[in-house]
């Protein structure tokens, strides 16, 4: 990150867009996405939960503040966000120190990618999170 | 400090952030899991139990690691973000400054929030 040799000329396309990369692009894409609206909130959230320093009384200001369906339905977003974000991450910590990559193999016709081989870790990553943000879900709107 | 070190750190914190966050979004957001679990607690935002954490030693102490964690995974992630755009070195030593300051700034408001709070825990006791 130190050296300027390769310029990133594509700018915000070349993090949107996917191209030849594929769908492990798009995941680095919505990590990123999640990642910003995350930090996004917790900067947010600071000064919201710092109400309790000041008492009660403004502790209850501030959570009437931020409550009703629409904040909600935000609340349930950032939940979702943190679930793919967590599991994700976690395919890239995973995948950096060289899990789920496969051995080196012999470049012999018709080629195996190590990209290829990542894809099932890659699919995994999808259905935990949504499996997660289901369940989030339902405790958040239906089991209360 | 060199990247290896803080990209190091990143992934450090981000392993706090998933047992530390994974904690407090079950505990404040999951209460019928919680109850499932049988562990269920009065609403998690009303006064009396923001008043319970706050006396507890382990959640001011985890409350303050969750910030710092979650500040520098954050920035450092915001920061690596921005450097893609291949700001020059001027614009690069202003978003390292910025995002640092920044960074520490909302630490030790947060963390004052945490000490500062009726009947908070210390290591004072």
């Amino acid at each position: 990150m130190q050296t300027r040799a390769r310029p990133n000329r594509l700018g915000i396309r070349g993090w949107v867009v996917g191209g030849r990369w594929g769908f492990e692009r798009y995941l680095y894409t919505l990590h990123r996405l999640s990642g910003l609206g995350l930090l996004a909130y917790f900067v947010m959230h600071i000064f919201v939960t710092s109400t309790r320093a000041i008492g009660p009384e403004s502790w209850d200001q501030a959570m009437s503040a931020v409550s009703g369906p629409l904040f909600a339905v935000g609340e349930y977003l950032v939940f979702a966000a943190f679930a793919f974000h967590a599991v994700n991450g976690i395919r890239l910590g995973a995948i950096e120190l060289g899990f789920a990559v496969g051995r080196p193999i012999e470049p012999v016709y018709p080629y195996e990618t190590s990209v290829g081989r990542q894809r099932r870790l890659a699919r995994a990553v999808l259905m935990i999170a949504f499996v997660v943000a289901v369940w989030g879900g339902l405790d958040f709107f239906a089991w209360k | 400090m060199r990247d290896r070190t803080l990209w190091t750190w990143h992934i450090g914190a981000g392993l706090v952030i998933l047992v530390l966050l994974g904690l407090h979004m079950t505990i404040m957001h999951l209460s019928a899991t919680l109850g499932f679990l049988g562990v269920a607690d009065a609403e998690p935002t009303e006064w009396a139990s923001v008043a319970a954490r706050a006396g507890s030693l382990f959640f001011t102490l985890t409350y303050v690691l969750l910030l710092g964690a979650a500040l520098y995974h954050g920035f450092y992630g915001f920061r690596n973000i921005l450097m893609e755009l291949d700001p020059g070195r001027t614009l690069r030593r202003v978003i390292d400054v910025g995002l640092s300051v920044v960074g520490l700034a909302l630490f030790a408001f947060g963390t004052w929030a945490a000490l500062a709070a009726p009947g908070a825990a210390t290591m004072g006791g």
